[in-house]
């Protein structure tokens, strides 16, 4: 069994017992076999391998995160792909897109290859690099996307910057379209938030803090959107953080135009009013908006506007989060607390949850056909088993990321990752990572 | 009170407890030997990492005035520039024993940060565009002096003039005005506003002249230069001829009225008038008074609540 090549796989047959089969086909009281990385058996009272109990438990396909940001290489102070990969593990994720703003960055077959092999390696998740859409993510000229994409690189994207430069977003928009691939774009016209801190609104005025305005992600937006419907190819939006761009891609879609969207769980959980003790673990870009703005993010997951929960997950060491705000580098964890948030928050149904997490952004990222499938014979065994109802509070300390930077320290909240399985694999069982 | 961060949680009532302090630390300073021991003992560290020869000078002179030991440490001679971090200069300093931390920043918040990390007090000495608290506290006193109004500022209208939105001076200022009473109208163009003025207790204007014969007290913000390049306004001369202060609008003030100024003064841009020539200007007043106000500040945070009379030994 190959799993987009974990590397591992096992003959060894594991029961999934006890728990609710939940996925897009419905819910139902099940048992669920894994033997060889694929799903041999669902049903009653299945016998016979070693067991993991899921009472009281979801029983789900894997988990997909379209944002993760793994450091490595570069900046492995900050998380390595090994480290990255056991937070995703824990948080209930069986696939990663990797950010390319690495240094060096994704645009060379080289790097994008070596994050590949060192995710199969960690065997913890299968890790997906992006690729970037520009040489260096400097804008200015494309980089060789064909060839990423015959590596199988799905995502490209210049994240932590946009793409200014409308000429350049049009030809790449072209490029991609005839290589199946889909741009994500990270919405900011730079120059509208030159030493910009937080949102701008009541709240920076008040604290004396220069403001990145949400016009400059909606001008962006409304940009590329116009550039999708030139074009035809596809855009995904990533980390969508203001009202007005959740309604622009309500808008589009209804246009029948080939847009996605994500948005991140500090975007409907935390508003700007958390800066005002000036703590930069509270930093973060797109920053922390208004409570309209987190209201219509979560109308926009309710609805379906918004296609995927995608964490962010940006991690820096506390020495960096110690300088002052308008110096500290934006960013904060988030594979670890994901699920729990997006239970606790969003007042949706469990299944819509799931979908939120699972396949729909498995369909983003490419990888459809081995991750967020339903739970049915054949079906390749990538598997999440959480507790619903678990209460438990964030602690930095207990997290397997190498970072500490959770804005959700002390916060009490509901839901738990128990088992994580991959490619048959158990990787986490009872919350513990096994590798 | 443990620091003094921002103007805010002050609270009128601590105001004005600390311009009463302050008329005390006053009449010491009137002495021949101005100078008492009320913190005879106690370590005031001020820790600059911006330039600002006038509040330094008078945070130092003020903790000597009260006989507290003084370092000072500027970040063109620390290890700061070999790259230790803000937290770990912080913890070292404070290891040698600190009563108290005077910090001027140009980043908004440094002082949040640092009273985290220090079991001392913690003085905002100017952060960023933020706050400059003990500016707004010797402002009101000048303003209760020069004005008589030892009670409150109920019926006073005061204009701030200028950059508001890059300054700290009146993110601390409108604060404090309005919990003494004031009615407080900000004259700035738009760009040179906060994004947002939600919840701040203010009247707009966007012409000097709509209120220079009207207010009881003029509040001249410098207008930096670099502004020009930011597109926040087309040049200097547009500037003084919409917010600087002219002879001719001089001669519109009320005949009560004071001007102020925190200084630096850019001459003949917001400041298009000798300052020596203007009979309501209290600018030299403030810088006199800034050490007055520092003085009762120190002492609140750092003093027994007993120690103010007799002489230093």
């Amino acid at each position: 069994m190959t799993n987009g090549g974990t590397g591992i796989a096992t003959a060894k047959s594991v029961v999934i017992k006890g728990g609710t089969v939940l996925d897009q086909r419905g819910e139902h009281r099940a048992d669920v076999r894994v033997e060889g990385g694929v799903v041999t058996e669902v049903g009653v009272a299945l016998r016979g391998g070693d067991t993991l109990d899921a009472g009281g438990c979801m029983v789900t396909p894997g988990f997909v995160d379209l944002h993760v940001h793994l450091r490595e290489p570069g900046r492995e102070e900050a998380e390595t792909i090994e480290t990255g990969s056991r937070a995703a593990a824990m948080g209930g994720f069986t696939a990663i897109v990797a950010m390319p703003n690495t240094e060096p960055p994704h645009d060379s077959l080289a790097v994008v290859q070596m994050v590949r092999r060192r995710g199969q390696e960690a065997g913890l998740c299968d890790v997906l690099p992006s690729g970037c859409i520009t040489m260096g993510r400097a804008g200015e000229t494309l980089a060789p996307m064909a060839e990423l994409a015959a590596a199988g690189v799905h995502i490209f994207t210049d994240d932590g910057t946009g793409v200014q430069d409308p000429l350049l977003m049009r030809r790449a928009l072209e490029y991609a379209k005839s290589l199946g691939i889909t741009l994500a774009q990270h919405c900011e016209v730079s120059r509208l938030t030159e030493g910009a801190v937080m949102h701008e609104g009541a709240c920076c005025s008040r604290l004396g803090v220069p403001g990145w305005p949400a016009v400059a992600e909606e001008l962006m937006v409304m940009r590329d959107i116009e550039l999708s419907r030139l074009t035809g190819a596809p855009v995904h939006f990533l980390h969508l953080s203001t009202a007005k761009s959740v309604d622009l891609v309500r808008t589009a879609k209804a246009d029948g135009l080939r847009v996605t969207a994500e948005a991140a769980p500090h975007h409907f959980t935390l508003t700007d009013e958390m800066l005002t003790g000036f703590d930069p673990i509270f930093k973060v870009n797109p920053p922390l908006r208004e409570r309209a703005d987190i209201d219509a993010v979560k109308r926009g997951l309710a609805d379906g506007t918004i296609d995927a929960i995608a964490t962010d997950h940006a991690p820096h060491p506390a020495e960096l989060k110690e300088m002052p705000l308008d110096q500290a580098p934006p960013g904060m964890l988030g594979l670890e607390t994901s699920l729990a948030l997006s239970i606790s928050e969003l007042g949706l149904e469990l299944r819509h949850v799931v979908a939120l997490l699972s396949w729909r952004p498995a369909a983003i990222a490419g990888v459809a056909d081995r991750h967020g499938r339903a739970i049915e014979v054949g079906a390749p065994a990538n598997i999440t088993v959480f507790d619903p109802d678990l209460a438990w509070t964030v602690s930095p300390a207990r997290l397997a990321s190498k970072s500490r930077n959770t804005p959700y320290a002390g916060r009490a909240v509901r839901g738990k990752v128990r088992h994580t399985v991959l490619c048959g694999v158990p990787v986490v069982i009872d919350g513990e990572a096994q590798r | 009170m443990k620091h003094l961060l921002s103007i805010d949680e002050v609270g009128t009532d601590g105001l004005r407890h600390l311009l009463d302090l302050s008329d005390h630390m006053a009449e010491i300073n009137r002495r021949p030997v101005p100078k008492v021991p009320a913190l005879r003992g106690k370590t005031v560290v001020s820790l600059f990492f911006e330039d600002s020869t006038r509040t330094r000078l008078s945070f130092e002179t003020a903790a000597k005035r009260l006989s507290a030991d003084t370092m000072t440490f500027s970040v063109s001679t620390s290890s700061v520039n070999k790259g230790e971090s803000l937290r770990d200069t912080i913890e070292t300093v404070a290891a040698m024993g600190v009563d108290a931390f005077v910090v001027r920043h140009m980043s908004s918040g440094v002082p949040w940060q640092i009273s985290r990390w220090t079991e001392a007090s913690v003085i905002n000495a100017g952060d960023g565009w933020h706050e400059h608290p003990t500016q707004a506290l010797l402002d009101c006193y000048t303003i209760r002096t020069a004005l008589n109004r030892p009670d409150g500022f109920e019926g006073l209208h005061i204009a701030i003039v200028g950059d508001i939105k890059h300054s700290r001076v009146a993110r601390s200022d409108v604060w404090a005005f309005v919990a003494l009473g004031a009615r407080v109208t900000l004259v700035a163009p738009e760009t040179l506003l906060p994004p947002s003025l939600d919840g701040w207790p203010v009247d707009v204007a966007h012409h000097i002249d709509d209120v220079v014969s009207k207010v009881d007290v003029l509040y001249m913000l410098r207008m930096q230069r670099e502004r020009i390049h930011e597109a926040l306004v087309p040049s200097l001369r547009e500037y003084t001829s919409r917010f600087g202060l002219t002879p001719d609008r001089a001669g519109r003030l009320r005949q009560h009225a004071i001007v102020m100024h925190p200084g630096p003064m850019n001459r003949g841009v917001e400041m298009a008038v000798d300052p020596s020539e203007l009979p309501g200007s209290v600018i030299a007043q403030q810088v006199t008074n800034g050490v007055s106000v520092r003085m009762a500040v120190l002492f609140q945070l750092l003093g027994s609540g007993s120690g103010l009379a007799g002489e230093a030994s």
